[in-house]
């Protein structure tokens, strides 16, 4: 652990790769009666890996810039539903709710982490 | 921030599930009207979602991406029932009267669903904000 460097580690990264994974669940519970809509999640190991890793940068005028090509977040996967509905939508309010509320808790765990962490740089600092 | 735009896409969700609520209201409130031609008589209306866009946010709209906005209001297709009731102010000259086209069940139960999906939009909200005051709170402690 670098205490002035990386002080959190992988659960600063974490910390956003969850939150990002809250606000997509709450768009499919969202959507749930929305004709078409086809519910997404995100992969969460490569959600990880995007934010810890540096994206790649555009080293000469003729590379494409990251976010322009079609595989700029490959983290985002469609979900395959259990049953097929008439309106073509893919939201299972009881899977998305089980997934919230498991991604709340996960949310909650990388905070504690976080606050461990910081209790423990302050404590050595106050040197008690 | 991603948190903070839950409670966007949660309220947009609780504004289209109340806009489907208010119909089925107004669907419910109309159900025993009577009129003298089928066109005149009064139709179940029906809402169909639609998801805001990412490049929809952009332009004006405030609610990100993933939200949810009423695409269009439909009028129910189902048939006008024609009943024979020459005693009737508006019966036609036939003797006829056509009522609505609502069907109190259907109404009943859409209103169910619309509360529901309502409460999950609420719950998502709540759990949102815990999570919001929990992160807050770490910087106090």
């Amino acid at each position: 652990m670098n205490i002035t460097n990386n002080p959190f580690g992988i659960h600063e990264s974490a910390l956003r790769a969850r939150s990002e994974r809250l606000e997509l669940l709450a768009k499919n519970i969202a959507n749930a009666d929305t004709p078409q809509f086809k519910a997404r999640d995100i992969d969460f190991k490569q959600a990880l890996l995007k934010s810890e890793k540096q994206t790649m940068r555009a080293t000469h005028t003729n590379h494409f810039q990251i976010s322009q090509t079609a595989g700029g977040n490959d983290a985002l996967k469609y979900r395959v539903p259990f049953n097929a509905s008439a309106d073509g939508n893919t939201v299972e309010m009881p899977v998305e709710q089980a997934n919230y509320g498991r991604a709340a808790a996960d949310y909650r765990a990388t905070l504690s982490f976080i606050q461990d962490k910081s209790n423990s740089i302050k404590r050595a600092l106050r040197g008690d | 921030m991603s948190i903070t735009k839950i409670f966007d896409i949660a309220g947009s969700a609780m504004n289209a599930q109340m806009v489907r609520m208010n119909l089925t209201a107004s669907n419910l409130a109309n159900a025993t009207t009577a009129a003298s031609s089928p066109e005149e008589a009064f139709k179940a209306k029906r809402a169909v979602f639609r998801t805001i866009l990412d490049e929809q946010t952009s332009n004006g709209n405030s609610t990100p991406g993933g939200g949810v906005r009423i695409d269009k209001i439909f009028d129910d297709p189902a048939l006008a029932p024609r009943i024979h009731e020459p005693s009737h102010p508006q019966a036609d000259k036939d003797g006829y009267v056509y009522k609505s086209n609502v069907n109190e069940v259907t109404e009943t139960i859409e209103m169910m669903a619309a509360a529901r999906s309502f409460q999950n939009s609420v719950e998502v909200a709540s759990t949102a904000r815990e999570l919001m005051l929990k992160t807050i709170d770490m910087i106090k402690g």
